[in-house]
């Protein structure tokens, strides 16, 4: 793919500080707009822009961890979270918070939505790494995606 | 506390997760699956003895109170759906593990049949018009990975027709959705019970049809169900056995529990649905006929017999209801059955067209009597469970004097038992005509690996005990018939006080 | 403002039903998209007039918009998000096996709608179709 030098160093810049803004979402999501799902669809849009400037390499660079298994992991968290409260005899998906206060942040609300939502955001971040990863490359020859298309059949 | 009723909803979707994320080791994915689903099983046949002897299990999701929250539901009708689907669910995973073609080769089989079965659970105990919507997409969104696992091109044709049909479905439900919060401020189904009444005369029936109409194309109904034949045969042997077994009865009690829990008395299209299952009911039986493949004909009978179970419905009397309640489960059961058995044959002789298979009754005389049991009993012949079906229904109809349709409803029975001769006849009698240009695997002593004949004939063997215990699940029936005719108590149970 | 959506649902679910249909499965998927944020626009005029965020502590609970119409639209939205997206590898793998994007017709269903000629005939020009198919794949 042609690198395109203005795109490459905006990207450069722009990719860690949407990520986050997405975490920024992510948090804030208890009682302000935002949310795992608002959180990881910034996080899906600084990867898309990661993959316009660098290609697919890129992104299957950047994270180490194969992206079903973070969308597998997100789901069981959320899945978690929502049956925890069945043990411990109240409905499903019910929710607690506990207030602490911490050194330099101060007061710190803390709800068991908030894993819940963390669950939701690699949900929707291992989605859009799977997209790439089955979307993203080039195209290849004909040749090889009728054996591709062979062996998957 | 009733934590009972969120667990077939939330385990297969803990055991996807897990599935996934294990997805490198198939057997640990493979005791997930069968895990998750046998507690499911056990889960449901609780919740069963449970309603019985307690009445109607409600949880209210994150402790909101209905109708603010998101309420889940069991009455009776919801615990013996689960019953029967889950033990469907259970041996059509038995099946694909023993098959091995699908489940073996995708990372992806195992999570994804999780999510279709926490989305028929989730159908089946959501109290909300709108969580039956994302269950449903749930269910709807694995079947369409399912179906077009594999990726072949005759599968790819078909899915695209099956997920563009789905997807204009799920669009008008959102659509009918969006009508029916703005006439009530609510889509709560307990809480619309009592409000939709309160609405002028045109705009309940007017609900009424739509609702029907969304739900029809979901169950195949007369004139929506032409994506059926066309998609269901080209998916992988289990899958559709799973997708003919469950996904269209899904549809089907999604329209009896709107139709007498949403829709008052006097407002309800009883001759419009009457007509159309009448015309679902020929339509399906005579589309059949001119079939040449096993799996086609078994589809268009699909849609031939959700023209039995409307017709009970659009009685609206205990009776009607009761026998098609009856003749839901019993068919689900019934055409998981039979599927599996095409899903032998096709493995078995490399195709499951009547011109390019024959003489299996001496090749594989074990599938040729796990095909012969289910279809006489589909074909409503005494004494097997389809006819304790059809007699109950026929009884209803004789006595609401409704005789056109009951006419129609013994006359397609005749259909039915011919196709099923031509199957006998196409593929366990006679020789073939035609070499199957794809290869057989007759090296199997009984047909099949072990486990797909153990699996095919649990489901026979369900079959013959819905026969054998006829008369206590009759009695069960018309309680579940006596409920949809008067739904104050689930009303009741929804609203009334939290539990 | 309530018209104003209504007109602009009423004009997504025309175009999108034009849309769909079409033979390309690209036009499908399109028309799709539309008829899906026609359906949310219904959804989100359902909640009826417009408030202000319904966010507690920043504006008088009377004057709030209904949230419930906009979180269903939300959940919606994304379903419909979700199959589009499957629908486009759809057809993304249609085109690799084809190099078309056309919906195509049932072969099994063509053949048994000429049924009543001769079975060598249909036999023979059923095999042609298949081989021709099997020679697309591969």
């Amino acid at each position: 793919m042609k690198q395109l030098r203005i795109v490459d160093t905006s990207v450069r810049v722009l990719y860690h500080s949407i990520f986050v803004l997405s975490l920024y979402f992510l948090f804030a999501g208890h009682n302000q707009p935002g949310g795992g799902f608002a959180g990881g669809l910034t996080a899906g849009a600084a990867i898309s822009l990661r993959y316009i400037a660098r290609g697919v390499g890129s992104v299957r660079r950047a994270f180490p961890v194969q992206p079903w298994t973070i969308l597998g992991s997100g789901l069981l968290l959320s899945a978690t979270v929502a049956i925890v409260p069945l043990l411990l005899g109240g409905a499903v998906l019910e929710h607690d918070d506990v207030t602490v206060e911490l050194p330099l942040l101060g007061t710190v609300k803390a709800t068991t939505a908030l894993p819940f939502d963390i669950g939701v955001y690699l949900l929707v971040l291992g989605l859009t790494l799977m997209a790439f990863e089955a979307f993203g490359d080039e195209p290849e020859p004909d040749s090889d995606l009728a054996a591709d298309g062979e062996a998957a059949s | 506390m009733n934590a009972l009723v969120a667990l077939p909803l939330a385990l297969p979707l803990l055991g996807a997760a897990v599935s996934v994320v294990l997805g490198r080791w198939r057997p640990v994915q493979r005791l997930v699956t069968l895990a998750v689903l046998a507690t499911s099983l056990v889960i449901s046949v609780v919740l069963v003895v449970r309603v019985e002897r307690e009445g109607i299990q409600v949880s209210q999701a994150g402790g909101w109170p209905a109708p603010f929250g998101i309420s889940l539901v069991v009455d009776r009708l919801s615990a013996v759906m689960l019953v029967v689907s889950s033990a469907m669910l259970l041996a059509v995973a038995l099946f694909a593990i023993g098959e091995r073609e699908g489940e073996g080769r995708h990372v992806g089989f195992h999570p994804v049949y999780l999510v279709l079965a926490a989305g028929v659970a989730g159908s089946f105990v959501t109290g909300d018009l709108f969580n039956l919507f994302v269950c449903f997409e749930m269910m709807l969104v694995a079947s369409y990975v399912l179906i077009t696992l594999g990726g072949r091109p005759d599968q790819i044709r078909a899915g695209m027709t099956y997920v563009v049909i789905s997807l204009v479905a799920s669009i008008a439900f959102v659509t009918v959705l969006g009508l029916v919060y703005s006439a009530t401020g609510t889509v709560n189904m307990a809480d619309l019970s009592t409000r939709i009444p309160e609405l002028d005369g045109a705009l309940r029936t007017g609900f009424a049809v739509l609702l029907l109409g969304v739900f029809g194309i979901k169950a195949g109904l007369f004139p929506l169900f032409s994506w059926l034949p066309d998609s269901y045969p080209t998916a992988p042997g289990p899958v559709t056995a799973i997708f003919a077994g469950l996904l269209t009865k899904v549809g089907v009690y999604a329209i009896i529990r709107t139709q007498t829990l949403l829709i008052p008395e006097g407002s309800r299209p009883d001759v419009l649905i009457l007509v159309v299952a009448g015309l679902t009911m020929v339509i399906g039986v005579l589309g059949a006929i001119a079939q040449d493949d096993m799996k086609r004909i078994l589809s268009f009978h699909i849609v031939s017999q959700i023209g039995y179970m409307v017709f009970g419905l659009g009685l609206f009397t205990v009776a009607g209801l009761a026998g098609a309640v009856f003749f839901l489960a019993n068919n689900i059961v019934l055409k998981t059955s039979l599927l599996l058995v095409a899903g032998i044959v096709d493995r078995f002789a490399g195709s499951c067209r009547l011109s390019e298979t024959g003489g299996l009754v001496r090749r594989a005389p074990v599938v040729a009597v796990m095909f012969g049991l289910p279809a006489l009993s589909l074909a409503g012949l005494p004494p097997f469970s389809g006819f304790v079906a059809k007699l109950g229904l026929v009884d209803a109809g004789v006595s609401s004097e409704a005789w056109a349709i009951t006419a129609v409803s013994l006359a397609v029975s005749l259909f039915t038992t011919y196709s099923m001769t031509k199957i006998w006849a196409g593929v366990f009698w006679g020789e073939r005509d035609r070499t199957p240009s794809r290869t057989a695997h007759t090296s199997d002593r009984f047909g099949a690996p072990p486990l797909m004949l153990i699996a095919t004939g649990a489901v026979v063997a369900m079959s013959l005990a819905i026969a054998l215990f006829a008369g206590p699940l009759w009695d069960l029936a018309e309680r579940i018939g006596a409920d949809l005719v008067d739904p104050s108590g689930y009303v009741e149970a929804v609203l009334g006080g939290d539990s | 403002m309530t018209v104003l959506l209504a007109l602009a649902a009423a004009v997504l679910f025309a175009t999108g039903t034009w849309l769909l249909l079409q033979r390309r499965l690209s036009r499908i998927i399109v028309g799709l998209g539309l008829l899906g944020h026609g359906a949310n626009l219904v959804l989100i005029t359902a909640g009826g007039r417009r408030g202000t965020p319904p966010l507690i502590g920043e504006s008088e609970p009377s004057t709030f918009a209904d949230p419930l119409p906009q979180a269903m639209a939300l959940t919606a939205l994304v379903i419909t998000f979700g199959v589009t997206a499957f629908l486009l590898a759809m057809g993304f793998r249609s085109w690799q096996l084809t190099h078309d994007d056309e919906v195509e017709d049932d072969i099994e269903d063509r053949m048994i709608g000429r049924a009543g000629r001769p079975d060598d005939a249909v036999d023979d020009e059923l095999a042609a179709q298949r081989a021709q198919a099997e020679e697309d794949a591969s």
